[in-house]
């Protein structure tokens, strides 16, 4: 096991946002976590890569380490757990060079890098040709490309999703989707939360609902899919 | 001619705000405070400065080494601009740290008092005497054509450009810089980019600091009298020089801490000098109303959680 989460409590103040979640996910797995607006899907992720504050008593080990030890810098750059934050919230004033960069900013092993930034290219080539445009000026999709190559350069081996599909059109959605999956099969687990259900347990192999900060459902993406439930409340009836 | 001379003494008090002002500047666009106790490092590195040079001096008196003037004048800088880092770097560790969630009032109020601290706990140390800057080098005065110009205030100018132009290109070309332009954008995302923020607010205070200190003994150089409160006003003077600049802005930061010794000198020129802040001012106040954001604000997301 790759990741294991348990009893994860956050709050903000007086307001508990999630209450105790436990989850686990394997190397190599693709895993999805659906709920509504307000749920605590963003406070998953942000939990795990330590923007904020677990509450006492939570545990969570990342190959064997305890991931409460790291701060948040360092569970980029030495856990290698990257995060696309929600909204992407890109460097607006860098170049989309300077971006992937500034993602390698504790990395010293350059030769690799390089490597790297050619295979964001090599996925992205709409990003090849904008190297050195400012990210501000990039279009939605490339925006969330260039959102996902940064996370690819700062820690690849799980990457953490905040709603990658928001304000994609279908048709870049699904490259979005596959280029993922591709980043996926060279090794990379993938953990993401998504307000479209239905993507994203096409997309996953396993799925968690999250309601009111309480895990209530689990299970492969199939039966999820098919779950009464589920239907009624996340895929429309 | 009148006039070249007041361009020259503009360009000497423009050198002074605009190296304070670019602490000022930098701070606020990366950390997204004001350290309103900027004003007294650049005091304390005055003070710095002159126990460094004291300290040159006599050893050179004593015969440990034979230093000419001006290479004792280039360690002091020097030597102080490293210490005097430290002193921001403890600024921030205690003052601004553990408010970095806080809210942004809160840490203007402590830059407040860090600076109080700073002006009493020098009263404590050293008394409320005022301390004379040695004098490291000979005045020369050069005449041009009725205009004067003194070997100093040469130096003054030359340095500042020379410092600020590297701080540009600090900014510009390195990694850290690369890092402190992502922070002026969007800090709170900056540690998901495995950038840590520690790190990078002791840097940025530190040079911040070196800076100030610069100031201090370049000032110290030209108005060779040092008291606790020297930084105060001069502080003040340079914080509007950063917002004038705009946010984030090297080159504006710079610009227009020129700029306010260009107005504040050209007024006295034209009214009593009684009068020289007020008109000053008012004319920045006038600026601000047509610039808000200043000369050369660049974007930011202003985003204060992820």
């Amino acid at each position: 096991m790759l990741l294991s989460v348990e009893a994860l409590r956050v709050s903000y103040g007086n307001i508990k946002a999630l209450h105790g979640l436990n989850f686990e996910i394997d190397k190599g797995e693709i895993v999805c976590i659906i709920g509504a607006n307000g749920a605590g899907k963003s406070t998953t992720l942000k939990a795990i890569s330590r923007m904020v504050p677990a509450d006492e008593g939570s545990r969570m080990t990342f190959e064997g380490k305890d991931l409460l030890e790291f701060a948040a810098d360092k569970v980029v750059s030495q856990l290698g757990i990257s995060h696309v934050p929600e909204g992407r919230r890109l460097f607006d004033n860098l170049t989309v060079m300077e971006n992937l960069k500034l993602a390698c900013f504790a990395r010293k092993d350059n030769d690799q890098i390089k490597k790297d930034i050619q295979r964001v290219f090599s996925i992205f080539s709409r990003l090849d040709e904008r190297q050195l445009q400012k990210a501000g000026t990039l279009s939605g999709g490339e925006q969330q490309m260039l959102a996902v190559g940064r996370a690819y350069m700062s820690g690849r081996k799980v990457m953490l999703l905040d709603e990658p599909s928001m304000g994609l059109a279908p048709l870049l959605m699904m490259s979005m989707f596959d280029a993922l999956k591709e980043i996926n099969k060279e090794g990379t687990t993938i953990l993401l939360v998504e307000q479209n259900a239905r993507l994203a347990l096409q997309f996953a192999q396993r799925g968690y609902v999250l309601e009111n900060g309480n895990l209530v459902l689990a299970g492969p993406s199939a039966e999820l899919l098919e779950d009464p439930e589920v239907k009624k409340a996340y895929l429309g009836g | 001619m009148v006039l070249l001379q007041n361009l020259i003494n503009a360009l000497q008090w423009g050198s002074f705000y605009a190296l304070i002002a670019l602490g000022y500047s930098m701070v606020y666009s990366i950390l997204m405070l004001f350290n309103f106790a900027h004003g007294d490092i650049f005091m304390v590195g005055a003070y710095i400065g002159f126990g460094v040079a004291s300290a040159l001096i006599a050893l050179t008196a004593m015969g440990a080494f034979a230093l000419p003037g001006w290479l004792i004048l280039v360690l002091t800088i020097l030597f102080s601009m490293f210490l005097t880092s430290f002193v921001g770097m403890i600024v921030e560790r205690i003052g601004y740290r553990p408010l970095r969630a806080a809210p942004r009032a809160s840490a203007a109020i402590t830059g407040l008092m860090i600076g109080i601290i700073l002006e009493t706990g020098n009263l404590a140390l050293l008394g409320a005497q005022r301390v004379s800057f040695p004098s490291m080098i000979d005045t020369v005065t050069y005449d041009m054509g009725g205009v004067f110009v003194t070997n100093k205030k040469i130096m003054i100018v030359v340095v500042s450009l020379l410092l600020a132009g590297a701080l540009h290109q600090f900014i510009r070309r390195t990694r850290y810089g690369m890092a402190m332009r992502a922070m002026a954008f969007d800090y709170v995302v900056v540690p998901l980019m495995g950038v840590p923020l520690n790190t990078m607010a002791a840097m940025t205070f530190a040079l911040g600091s070196a800076l100030a200190a610069a100031a201090g003994i370049l000032f110290g150089v030209a108005y060779p009298v040092l008291d606790p409160y020297m930084g105060i006003l001069i502080g003040w003077k340079a914080f509007v020089a950063a917002i004038l600049g705009g946010r984030g802005s090297v080159m504006g930061a710079t610009l227009a801490g020129f700029l306010l010794g260009f107005i504040e000198i050209f007024v006295a020129m034209i009214f009593p000098s009684t009068l020289r802040d007020l008109i000053a001012y008012s004319i920045v106040l006038l600026i601000l109303v047509f610039r808000p954001h200043g000369f050369f604000g660049e974007a930011y997301s202003a985003r204060l959680r992820l």
